[in-house]
């Protein structure tokens, strides 16, 4: 008997008023499996991967994650404690330093003690290379830094599942590398991970799976090999022939 | 030209005291009573219901466009009408400054909420934190720092307004020296002193909105 799958989506469906997002998107996620979602700009891959822990409403269809079906009863702040996610563009609380970013969410939600949550935050500091920014302000830190120390964030809740959301798009291009690493570490250590991201090169590596889409719809959804080879769809042979050529 | 005697503030400083004091508990009151319903009617303003939103809007649009005197006379002659009772100058003063000023609080504590980047919600909300907690922790404290100078503006603001309670014949700083000007004839000295503690209470209140800014910002 095989695992029940991490993440499923089934027939997801959303518009904005008459303008479709997403239409009839299929697709699942294994436990310790890499999927990277790609595909052209305005294709629907963040609002996919924001559905998947509820912070954007879908229309039909339905989403499991963790044998948890989300819908209108669902405890939505108890599902995002288990559900990790890093943004494009960091969101760190200005307010805050770092060691408080990666205590607050642990604190509040999880209810562990200061000593506990501050000794694991130390810890993943430690993982993702800053171990001596623990007092520092979000705004003193490099773009590539504030996004490490938001993949601490999502980690610290000790998440079933990671979410990245183009998490290298609003990187400076040395940058992206200290970012894909630490990602590269924690694919390797079994996380399970959904990864909407232009860098190939990265799925390439990391990924087990592709996921194309285009205007809303799954066109490919194929073990990486497979789609690296040769994509089945015109248009993710296109979208492949232009990213790949730099 | 008489000659100038700044004795006659200094014989009058009890009567000049009993003015400002009346002026200091209008300020008090009205800050705190409007910044606590001001913040109220922001949460309704902000609130995904219409039947909440839409009633604490048209409040606010109303009072804003309406002079404080008018809101003045309205609850010195109306609050006796609905309740039927007399209920004195004082007390309907307070509920009227109150109530006008809650909708400018309202306005100033809307705006910096809103200011908080959505990212901030939307990330915040992610790690699991509830609705409340996600206000509470995180869009709070950066709205605060946003809304704080104008907060004490506001303050400074009705500081200055308090001096229109002489239209329900209160007795404020102003209208305490203005009483003792035409009786002694002395005008000049009466509201130029009067025009210098204003100015130095309020250049201190402004003063300090910006020394908060600074320190918030380092």
């Amino acid at each position: 008997m095989t695992e029940p799958a991490m993440v499923v989506l089934d027939r997801v469906s959303k518009s904005y008023g008459r303008t479709p997002v997403l239409q009839d998107c299929s697709t699942e996620v294994a436990r310790g499996q890499v999927m990277v979602v790609c595909g052209p700009s305005g294709s629907g891959k963040s609002t996919m991967i924001k559905c998947v822990n509820g912070l954007e409403p879908y229309q039909s269809g339905s989403i499991t994650v963790d044998g948890v079906t989300l819908g209108p009863k669902t405890d939505l702040p108890k599902l995002r404690a288990r559900i990790g996610m890093v943004f494009q563009h960091f969101d760190l609380y200005p307010h805050m330093n770092v060691l408080q970013n990666i205590c607050l969410a642990q604190i509040h939600v999880l209810k562990r003690s200061r000593a506990e949550a501050e000794a694991r935050a130390l810890d993943l500091l430690r993982r993702v290379g800053l171990p001596d920014k623990a007092s520092s302000r979000p705004a003193t830190l490099s773009g590539g830094q504030q996004q490490r120390v938001a993949i601490a964030r999502a980690l610290a809740m000790d998440p079933a599942v990671m979410l990245f959301d183009e998490p290298t798009s609003a990187l400076d291009p040395e940058m992206v590398s200290e970012v894909l690493d630490v990602m590269q570490d924690l694919a390797q250590d079994g996380m399970t991970m959904m990864v909407v991201t232009h860098e190939m090169g990265f799925a390439r590596r990391v990924a087990h799976r592709v996921l194309f889409l285009d205007q809303g719809r799954v066109l490919e959804d194929a073990d990486k090999d497979a789609f690296f080879a040769e994509p089945k769809a015109e248009r993710a042979r296109q979208f492949l022939s232009k990213v790949l050529q730099h | 030209m008489g000659d100038l005697d700044f004795g006659v503030v200094w014989t009058n400083l009890g009567f000049l005291g009993n003015g400002l004091a009346l002026s200091a508990l209008l300020v008090v009151v009205s800050s705190v009573g409007g910044m606590i319903l001001g913040g109220g009617l922001a949460a309704l303003r902000l609130s995904r219901h219409r039947v909440l939103r839409l009633p604490a809007g048209a409040y606010v649009t109303v009072i804003r466009s309406v002079p404080l005197i008018l809101v003045l006379f309205w609850f010195y002659f109306m609050l006796p009408l609905w309740t039927g009772h007399t209920i004195g100058a004082l007390p309907s003063a307070l509920v009227a400054y109150v109530m006008f000023e809650a909708a400018f609080y309202c306005e100033i504590i809307r705006a910096g909420i809103r200011a908080v980047p959505p990212g901030q919600t939307a990330a915040a909300a992610a790690t699991g934190l509830s609705r409340w907690q996600v206000m509470r922790l995180v869009v709070l404290p950066q709205a605060l720092v946003a809304m704080g100078p104008l907060l004490v503006n506001q303050v400074v603001i009705l500081f200055q307004d308090t001096a229109l309670v002489y239209v329900v014949a209160l007795r404020d700083f102003l209208t305490a020296a203005s009483v003792i000007a035409s009786r002694d004839d002395r005008p000049v000295e009466l509201y130029g002193f009067v025009a210098v503690v204003y100015f130095v209470i309020c250049l201190a209140g402004s003063q300090l909105a910006g020394r908060r800014r600074r320190e918030v910002i380092q």
